[in-house]
């Protein structure tokens, strides 16, 4: 059973199967208990164009596009002060192979991705999600436990941090297992009322007379 | 006091002062986001307001910075040309940012361009970034803080407009902005929109406006329209609280204007996030201070 229910919150726990996000939508609202790894930019690049295997197994797990602040407690300890998610579309361009690379199930960042993470999603059973950026401290209570850090030579922001968290989120859906993608059916919308409220607006600046 | 004495006494204030800065959001902010919050029905923009707050509330109680991003330090002084500390006002607020960085602590995000380095410290070749204004005859110094995020940086925009494109052609250049890159600069965002001649008067004018408290209007009849007919006009695109959708978009839109040359009109347009940490403390010349912009700032002196 990897979706509880708690408290009115859809809670995913790892592992996560596919099929345990047939029901999940853009827009929803969920959380994450479980495993979860910081992976960005440079992580990306090597699995997809160094063909490296990513050193924490994140099969039926998820992936957090961020860069921590960690504080080291010796002894291969670690304790996260601050944690928030990163642009997600510097990872666009890698992301399709990244997820048939590595069988990760939730990719959490901040803001929408394109094509190649809709194919990713609709074909291997994936979802994306965002968590509210600029809530770097609510992200960070919710871990519970740093329990490994991989690739330490790319440095602390993009070192591989496998976490525990628990109910971490809230997390909103933006691209569902069926490659439908919030933000791009959104903009659609947004665009649409742009060019209306320019209309509007520029028939009372005519301050050139 | 000696100046080494006031030296130290500014240097250890305004370090303490960032510190505060990363940690609390100004008044107007907090008051504009609250406001905001009540106006919106959908549960997905409630539960991203009751996240900003919880987390702003843990920030201050773990005291940590609220943001990771606690961006690179900016200041706008206004600077009596008979304050004491005038000589020594870029290096005390170098030395404050240092210090600010190790002990809120902040994250580093100053790298020296084309040697491609980070400094480690905040600091590195004109940075923090300082703008002045002289005032000529008072002992007085105001400071403007302010902690520019990537995120919010980067729909950064200036150009110049053919006269013919008139006011119209700078409504597109500041709503197109909006529904690209604005959506992934942390919404509801403070739009500051500089107006002039050229494109660097624009864009230091675009981001005097960040500097005004929201909900405050320009003096011009004609500016304060179009702040008034922009904001509710991004509001109508509906972005909402983190660009995915809600009643409202914008905690407000300033607009900071010069005069122009008669064949260009500059635009630049600067945004604010949602946790827009601009803070704002005037000095007299006995190092005595007010801070305007945020309350719970209690200063002891260390001596």
């Amino acid at each position: 059973m990897a979706v509880e229910m708690k408290d009115g919150k859809k809670i995913l726990v790892t592992p996560i199967a596919t099929e345990d996000l047939t029901n999940i939508h853009i827009g929803d609202i969920v959380y994450l208990t479980g495993d979860i790894t910081t992976c960005r930019d440079v992580a990306h690049r090597r699995v997809v164009e160094e063909g490296k295997e990513l050193p924490v197994d994140v099969r039926n797990a998820a992936i957090l596009h961020a860069g921590p602040i960690i504080r080291s407690l010796g002894d291969e300890k670690y304790e996260i002060v601050s944690v928030g998610p990163t642009t997600s579309m510097r990872m666009e361009k890698f992301e399709y192979e990244f997820v048939e690379a590595t069988g990760v199930r939730v990719i959490v960042g901040k803001g929408g991705m394109k094509e190649n993470t809709e194919r990713a999603c609709k074909d291997f059973g994936t979802i994306h999600c965002v968590f509210p950026a600029g809530n770097a401290v609510v992200a960070a209570v919710e871990v519970e436990d740093v329990v490994e850090a991989q690739w330490k030579d790319l440095g602390m922001p993009e070192t591989l941090w496998h976490c525990h968290v628990k109910e971490f989120g809230p997390l909103i859906v933006s691209i569902d297992t069926y490659g439908r993608n919030y933000f791009e059916e959104k903009k659609i919308e947004y665009n649409q009322k742009k060019d209306e409220q320019i209309e509007i607006i520029s028939k009372q600046v005519g301050f050139i007379k | 006091m000696s100046n080494q004495a006031q030296l130290k006494k500014m240097i250890d204030i305004m370090a303490r002062f960032v510190n505060f800065t990363a940690k609390k959001l100004p008044d107007d902010v907090i008051a504009k986001l609250q406001e905001l919050s009540c106006k919106e029905d959908s549960q997905m923009a409630k539960i991203i307001y009751d996240t900003m707050f919880r987390n702003q509330k843990l920030a201050l109680e773990l005291n940590r910075p609220s943001c990771q991003d606690t961006g690179v330090l900016q200041f706008w002084v206004k600077c009596g040309t008979r304050f004491p500390l005038i000589d020594k006002l870029e290096e005390l607020l170098k030395e404050a940012v240092v210090r600010a960085t190790v002990t809120a602590p902040l994250r580093h995000n100053s790298v020296e361009t084309f040697d491609e380095y980070n400094t480690g410290k905040n600091t590195g070749k004109g940075t923090p970034t300082i703008w002045w204004d002289i005032i000529p005859y008072s002992d007085k110094c105001e400071i403007y803080t302010y902690m520019a995020g990537g995120g919010c940086t980067l729909p950064g925009n200036a150009t110049v407009l053919m006269p013919g494109e008139g006011y119209e052609g700078i409504v597109k250049f500041v709503l197109d902005r909006m529904t690209t890159y604005g959506l992934n600069a942390c919404p509801p965002l403070l739009v500051g929109v500089g107006v002039g001649t050229s494109v660097e008067v624009a864009a230091l004018n675009s981001k005097k406006a960040l500097m005004r408290p929201v909900g405050s209007h320009n003096d011009n009849e004609n500016a304060a329209k179009m702040e008034k007919l922009l904001e509710d006009g991004i509001n109508a695109i509906g972005i909402g609280p983190q660009g995915m959708g809600g009643r409202y978009s914008v905690m407000g839109v300033n607009i900071e204007n010069t005069a122009r040359h008669p064949s260009a009109i500059g635009v630049a347009v600067n945004v604010g996030c949602w946790s827009h940490r601009r803070g704002h403390i005037v000095f007299d010349k006995d190092l005595s201070f007010i801070v305007d912009t945020h309350t719970g700032f209690e200063y002891q002196n260390e001596n």
